[in-house]
Protein backbone atom coordinates (compact mmCIF):
# COMPACT_ATOMS: atom_id res chain seq x y z
CA UNK A 1 0.00 0.00 0.00
CA UNK A 2 1.06 3.31 -0.88
CA UNK A 3 1.81 6.48 1.46
CA UNK A 4 -1.16 8.10 0.50
CA UNK A 5 -3.55 5.05 0.26
CA UNK A 6 -2.54 4.64 4.31
CA UNK A 7 -3.31 8.25 4.85
CA UNK A 8 -6.64 8.42 3.27
CA UNK A 9 -7.52 4.97 5.30
CA UNK A 10 -6.15 6.54 8.31
CA UNK A 11 -8.50 9.53 7.41
CA UNK A 12 -11.28 7.56 6.97
CA UNK A 13 -11.11 5.66 10.38
CA UNK A 14 -10.06 9.40 12.60
CA UNK A 15 -12.40 12.03 10.52
CA UNK A 16 -11.87 14.13 13.42
CA UNK A 17 -8.10 14.51 14.28
CA UNK A 18 -5.64 15.98 12.64
CA UNK A 19 -3.51 14.10 9.61
CA UNK A 20 -1.07 15.95 8.05
CA UNK A 21 1.28 14.32 5.36
CA UNK A 22 4.54 16.12 4.98
CA UNK A 23 6.15 15.46 1.92
CA UNK A 24 8.37 18.77 1.24
CA UNK A 25 11.48 17.41 2.85
CA UNK A 26 13.91 15.09 0.23
CA UNK A 27 13.07 12.14 2.31
CA UNK A 28 9.91 9.41 2.42
CA UNK A 29 6.42 11.35 3.28
CA UNK A 30 5.73 11.26 6.46
CA UNK A 31 2.40 11.45 8.31
CA UNK A 32 2.25 14.36 11.42
CA UNK A 33 -0.41 13.39 13.88
CA UNK A 34 -1.17 14.75 17.50
CA UNK A 35 0.60 13.10 20.33
CA UNK A 36 -2.63 12.94 22.23
CA UNK A 37 -4.32 10.38 19.65
CA UNK A 38 -0.93 8.60 19.19
CA UNK A 39 -2.26 5.31 20.49
CA UNK A 40 -5.36 4.94 19.30
CA UNK A 41 -3.56 5.50 15.54
CA UNK A 42 -0.93 3.22 16.49
CA UNK A 43 -2.75 0.22 17.10
CA UNK A 44 -5.09 0.86 14.45
CA UNK A 45 -2.06 0.68 12.03
CA UNK A 46 -0.99 -2.16 14.34
CA UNK A 47 -4.25 -4.57 14.29
CA UNK A 48 -6.00 -3.28 11.17
CA UNK A 49 -6.21 -6.35 8.34
CA UNK A 50 -4.59 -4.36 5.36
CA UNK A 51 -2.38 -2.33 7.40
CA UNK A 52 -0.57 -4.76 9.66
CA UNK A 53 2.61 -2.65 10.68
CA UNK A 54 3.93 -5.03 13.05
CA UNK A 55 7.13 -3.72 12.98
CA UNK A 56 8.35 -0.86 14.49
CA UNK A 57 11.70 -0.33 13.05
CA UNK A 58 13.09 2.86 14.53
CA UNK A 59 11.97 5.30 17.09
CA UNK A 60 14.59 8.37 17.31
CA UNK A 61 13.92 11.90 19.39
CA UNK A 62 14.73 15.48 17.81
CA UNK A 63 15.20 18.78 18.98
CA UNK A 64 13.28 21.02 16.29
CA UNK A 65 15.12 23.92 17.53
CA UNK A 66 12.92 26.28 15.87
CA UNK A 67 11.95 28.69 18.56
CA UNK A 68 10.76 32.17 17.26
CA UNK A 69 11.59 35.66 18.72
CA UNK A 70 8.19 36.92 20.26
CA UNK A 71 7.69 40.66 22.05
CA UNK A 72 5.79 40.52 25.13
CA UNK A 73 3.44 43.54 26.73
CA UNK A 74 6.50 45.21 27.70
CA UNK A 75 8.55 44.67 24.63
CA UNK A 76 10.72 41.91 26.15
CA UNK A 77 12.11 39.66 23.36
CA UNK A 78 10.93 36.15 24.08
CA UNK A 79 12.00 32.74 22.61
CA UNK A 80 8.83 30.80 21.89
CA UNK A 81 7.46 27.92 20.21
CA UNK A 82 10.06 25.50 20.28
CA UNK A 83 9.11 21.59 19.88
CA UNK A 84 10.67 18.37 20.20
CA UNK A 85 9.53 15.94 17.82
CA UNK A 86 9.31 11.87 18.24
CA UNK A 87 9.78 10.04 14.59
CA UNK A 88 8.23 6.52 14.29
CA UNK A 89 9.43 4.09 11.52
CA UNK A 90 6.93 1.21 11.00
CA UNK A 91 7.40 -1.60 8.42
CA UNK A 92 5.26 -4.43 7.82
CA UNK A 93 6.66 -7.73 7.77
CA UNK A 94 3.56 -9.76 5.97
CA UNK A 95 2.28 -6.73 3.55
CA UNK A 96 5.94 -5.25 2.82
CA UNK A 97 5.02 -1.47 3.15
CA UNK A 98 6.16 1.63 5.25
CA UNK A 99 5.36 4.12 7.10
CA UNK A 100 7.07 7.41 9.06
CA UNK A 101 4.76 9.19 11.61
CA UNK A 102 5.71 12.25 13.26
CA UNK A 103 4.75 14.06 16.53
CA UNK A 104 5.86 17.08 17.98
CA UNK A 105 5.26 18.42 21.64
CA UNK A 106 6.29 21.94 23.19
CA UNK A 107 9.31 21.83 24.85
CA UNK A 108 7.77 23.34 28.02
CA UNK A 109 6.01 19.89 28.53
CA UNK A 110 7.56 17.41 26.57
CA UNK A 111 5.12 14.99 27.24
CA UNK A 112 4.29 11.85 24.28
CA UNK A 113 2.15 8.37 24.94
CA UNK A 114 4.04 5.33 25.00
CA UNK A 115 3.65 2.90 22.26
CA UNK A 116 5.78 0.16 24.36
CA UNK A 117 2.65 -1.57 24.70
CA UNK A 118 2.17 -1.74 21.39
CA UNK A 119 5.47 -2.78 20.21
CA UNK A 120 7.74 -3.99 23.03
CA UNK A 121 10.73 -3.18 21.27
CA UNK A 122 9.81 0.81 22.02
CA UNK A 123 10.98 0.19 25.65
CA UNK A 124 14.47 1.07 25.67
CA UNK A 125 13.91 3.64 22.23
CA UNK A 126 11.79 5.22 24.31
CA UNK A 127 14.16 5.42 26.97
CA UNK A 128 16.92 6.60 24.51
CA UNK A 129 14.75 9.68 23.57
CA UNK A 130 14.22 10.33 27.28
CA UNK A 131 17.99 10.35 28.35
CA UNK A 132 19.16 12.43 25.17
CA UNK A 133 15.78 14.51 24.87
CA UNK A 134 13.90 14.26 27.40
CA UNK A 135 10.72 13.46 26.37
CA UNK A 136 8.26 12.12 28.87
CA UNK A 137 6.87 9.16 27.86
CA UNK A 138 3.41 8.46 29.27
CA UNK A 139 2.55 4.90 30.67
CA UNK A 140 6.20 3.76 29.99
CA UNK A 141 6.63 0.48 32.23
CA UNK A 142 10.74 2.01 33.21
CA UNK A 143 11.37 5.24 32.17
CA UNK A 144 14.68 5.70 33.09
CA UNK A 145 18.14 6.93 31.18
CA UNK A 146 19.61 4.25 29.81
CA UNK A 147 23.02 5.54 27.96
CA UNK A 148 24.09 8.40 30.85
CA UNK A 149 24.83 7.07 34.09
CA UNK A 150 21.75 6.97 36.63
CA UNK A 151 23.18 9.52 38.51
CA UNK A 152 24.04 12.69 35.38
CA UNK A 153 22.54 15.91 36.46
CA UNK A 154 18.16 15.41 36.66
CA UNK A 155 17.15 17.75 33.71
CA UNK A 156 20.32 17.80 31.66
CA UNK A 157 20.08 16.00 28.29
CA UNK A 158 22.92 15.99 26.21
CA UNK A 159 21.58 16.38 22.58
CA UNK A 160 19.22 19.00 23.19
CA UNK A 161 20.63 22.38 20.83
CA UNK A 162 20.87 24.40 24.16
CA UNK A 163 23.19 21.37 26.08
CA UNK A 164 26.37 22.66 27.82
CA UNK A 165 28.77 19.94 28.98
CA UNK A 166 28.82 20.45 32.88
CA UNK A 167 32.64 21.11 34.37
CA UNK A 168 32.64 17.72 36.23
CA UNK A 169 30.90 14.36 36.67
CA UNK A 170 31.61 12.84 40.50
CA UNK A 171 34.76 14.74 40.85
CA UNK A 172 35.90 13.99 37.00
CA UNK A 173 36.54 17.04 34.80
CA UNK A 174 34.95 16.54 31.51
CA UNK A 175 36.21 19.07 29.20
CA UNK A 176 39.54 18.07 27.36
CA UNK B 1 69.27 -10.12 30.50
CA UNK B 2 67.35 -12.89 32.39
CA UNK B 3 68.84 -16.17 33.29
CA UNK B 4 67.58 -17.92 30.68
CA UNK B 5 70.25 -16.90 28.35
CA UNK B 6 73.12 -17.67 30.30
CA UNK B 7 74.79 -21.12 30.60
CA UNK B 8 75.77 -22.37 33.84
CA UNK B 9 78.87 -24.96 33.68
CA UNK B 10 78.36 -26.59 36.84
CA UNK B 11 75.64 -26.14 40.29
CA UNK B 12 73.10 -25.28 40.48
CA UNK B 13 73.10 -22.09 42.73
CA UNK B 14 72.57 -18.90 41.54
CA UNK B 15 73.73 -15.75 43.12
CA UNK B 16 71.60 -12.65 41.95
CA UNK B 17 70.29 -9.46 44.34
CA UNK B 18 66.59 -9.73 45.67
CA UNK B 19 65.60 -7.16 43.55
CA UNK B 20 66.38 -8.31 40.51
CA UNK B 21 65.15 -11.20 41.37
CA UNK B 22 61.73 -9.87 42.32
CA UNK B 23 61.54 -7.58 39.39
CA UNK B 24 62.55 -10.13 36.81
CA UNK B 25 60.37 -12.29 38.36
CA UNK B 26 57.03 -9.52 38.10
CA UNK B 27 58.04 -8.46 34.87
CA UNK B 28 58.26 -12.04 33.42
CA UNK B 29 54.40 -13.04 34.51
CA UNK B 30 52.50 -10.29 33.99
CA UNK B 31 49.12 -11.08 34.06
CA UNK B 32 46.94 -8.73 32.67
CA UNK B 33 43.11 -8.21 33.63
CA UNK B 34 40.78 -10.15 31.17
CA UNK B 35 39.02 -6.50 29.99
CA UNK B 36 38.32 -4.49 27.09
CA UNK B 37 36.75 -1.75 26.00
CA UNK B 38 36.64 -0.69 22.34
CA UNK B 39 38.19 -1.03 18.81
CA UNK B 40 41.79 -1.45 20.72
CA UNK B 41 40.16 -4.61 22.70
CA UNK B 42 40.11 -6.26 19.31
CA UNK B 43 43.68 -5.75 18.59
CA UNK B 44 44.56 -6.41 22.41
CA UNK B 45 42.98 -9.91 21.72
CA UNK B 46 44.76 -10.01 18.28
CA UNK B 47 47.72 -9.84 20.07
CA UNK B 48 46.69 -12.12 22.87
CA UNK B 49 46.02 -14.62 20.10
CA UNK B 50 48.49 -17.14 18.31
CA UNK B 51 49.62 -14.60 15.84
CA UNK B 52 51.27 -11.90 18.26
CA UNK B 53 51.07 -14.26 21.16
CA UNK B 54 51.18 -12.22 23.97
CA UNK B 55 51.49 -15.40 26.17
CA UNK B 56 55.27 -15.24 25.14
CA UNK B 57 56.05 -12.35 27.55
CA UNK B 58 53.96 -14.09 30.40
CA UNK B 59 51.20 -11.96 29.93
CA UNK B 60 47.68 -13.98 30.07
CA UNK B 61 44.11 -12.41 30.88
CA UNK B 62 42.56 -13.13 34.17
CA UNK B 63 39.07 -12.87 34.47
CA UNK B 64 39.12 -11.73 38.00
CA UNK B 65 40.91 -8.56 39.30
CA UNK B 66 42.44 -10.17 42.57
CA UNK B 67 44.79 -11.73 40.52
CA UNK B 68 45.68 -9.45 37.82
CA UNK B 69 49.05 -7.86 37.26
CA UNK B 70 47.99 -5.54 35.21
CA UNK B 71 44.76 -3.19 33.21
CA UNK B 72 45.44 -2.71 30.07
CA UNK B 73 42.85 0.78 29.32
CA UNK B 74 42.39 -0.89 25.58
CA UNK B 75 39.37 1.96 24.15
CA UNK B 76 36.90 4.84 24.53
CA UNK B 77 36.66 5.66 28.41
CA UNK B 78 33.26 6.88 29.72
CA UNK B 79 32.00 8.90 32.05
CA UNK B 80 30.22 6.16 32.93
CA UNK B 81 33.05 3.30 32.80
CA UNK B 82 35.62 5.31 34.54
CA UNK B 83 33.65 4.78 37.52
CA UNK B 84 34.06 1.16 36.95
CA UNK B 85 37.63 0.79 36.49
CA UNK B 86 38.43 2.68 39.36
CA UNK B 87 36.95 0.15 41.35
CA UNK B 88 38.52 -2.46 39.35
CA UNK B 89 41.49 -0.82 39.54
CA UNK B 90 41.69 -0.58 43.61
CA UNK B 91 40.89 -4.10 43.68
CA UNK B 92 44.07 -5.45 41.91
CA UNK B 93 46.53 -6.27 44.62
CA UNK B 94 49.51 -4.23 44.37
CA UNK B 95 52.10 -4.16 42.56
CA UNK B 96 50.07 -3.15 39.97
CA UNK B 97 50.74 -1.71 36.51
CA UNK B 98 48.27 0.21 33.91
CA UNK B 99 48.80 0.06 30.24
CA UNK B 100 46.89 2.95 28.27
CA UNK B 101 46.26 1.89 24.80
CA UNK B 102 45.12 4.35 21.78
CA UNK B 103 44.45 7.75 21.74
CA UNK B 104 40.95 7.46 23.43
CA UNK B 105 42.39 6.00 26.74
CA UNK B 106 45.61 8.60 26.34
CA UNK B 107 43.44 12.03 25.83
CA UNK B 108 39.58 10.99 24.52
CA UNK B 109 40.76 10.60 20.92
CA UNK B 110 38.24 11.90 18.14
CA UNK B 111 35.90 12.68 21.18
CA UNK B 112 38.11 15.29 22.75
CA UNK B 113 36.00 18.23 22.15
CA UNK B 114 32.22 17.22 21.85
CA UNK B 115 32.54 14.24 23.56
CA UNK B 116 30.24 15.44 26.83
CA UNK B 117 30.18 11.62 27.87
CA UNK B 118 34.39 10.71 27.34
CA UNK B 119 36.39 10.94 30.16
CA UNK B 120 39.51 12.58 27.80
CA UNK B 121 42.59 10.64 29.39
CA UNK B 122 42.67 7.73 32.26
CA UNK B 123 45.41 9.09 33.75
CA UNK B 124 42.74 11.75 34.95
CA UNK B 125 41.11 8.58 37.23
CA UNK B 126 44.03 6.20 37.60
CA UNK B 127 48.10 6.72 37.20
CA UNK B 128 49.19 5.30 33.92
CA UNK B 129 52.85 3.65 33.31
CA UNK B 130 52.84 3.09 29.63
CA UNK B 131 51.15 5.07 26.93
CA UNK B 132 50.62 3.59 23.61
CA UNK B 133 49.72 6.31 20.78
CA UNK B 134 47.41 4.49 18.10
CA UNK B 135 43.79 4.66 16.86
CA UNK B 136 44.09 2.12 17.38
CA UNK B 137 48.04 0.71 17.76
CA UNK B 138 49.14 -2.24 16.21
CA UNK B 139 49.72 -5.33 17.66
CA UNK B 140 53.30 -4.38 17.41
CA UNK B 141 52.91 -1.39 19.25
CA UNK B 142 50.88 -2.99 21.93
CA UNK B 143 54.10 -5.57 21.96
CA UNK B 144 56.28 -2.15 22.18
CA UNK B 145 54.46 -0.59 25.14
CA UNK B 146 54.59 -4.09 27.22
CA UNK B 147 58.43 -4.36 26.70
CA UNK B 148 58.83 -0.68 27.91
CA UNK B 149 56.91 -1.36 30.85
CA UNK B 150 59.29 -4.61 31.77
CA UNK B 151 61.81 -2.40 31.11
CA UNK B 152 60.41 -0.10 34.00
CA UNK B 153 59.80 -3.16 36.12
CA UNK B 154 63.60 -4.23 35.61
CA UNK B 155 64.62 -0.98 37.02
CA UNK B 156 62.51 -0.69 40.01
CA UNK B 157 63.97 -0.44 43.30
CA UNK B 158 62.70 -1.98 46.97
CA UNK B 159 64.43 0.75 48.64
CA UNK B 160 63.29 4.07 48.80
CA UNK B 161 66.02 6.14 46.89
CA UNK B 162 66.80 9.71 47.99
Amino acid sequence: MSVEEIIQKLKDKFPHSEIIIDNELPVEPFVVINALELPQICKFLRDDESLLFDTLMNLSGVDDNNATKVKDEEGNEKLEGRTLSVYYHLHSMKLDHKLALKVSVPIEKPEVESVESIWKCADWHEREAFDMYGIIFLNHPNLIRILMPYDWEEGSYPLRKDFETPEFYNGMKIPY
Amino acid sequence: MGFLDTEFSDSNIVITKSEDLLNWARLSSLWQLSFGLACCAIEMMATSASHYDFDRFGVIPRPSPRQADVILISGTVTLKMATRIKRLYEQMPDPKYIISMGSCANCGGPYWEHGYHVLKGIDRVIPVDVYVPGCPPRPEALLEGLLKLQEKIRNERLRKTA
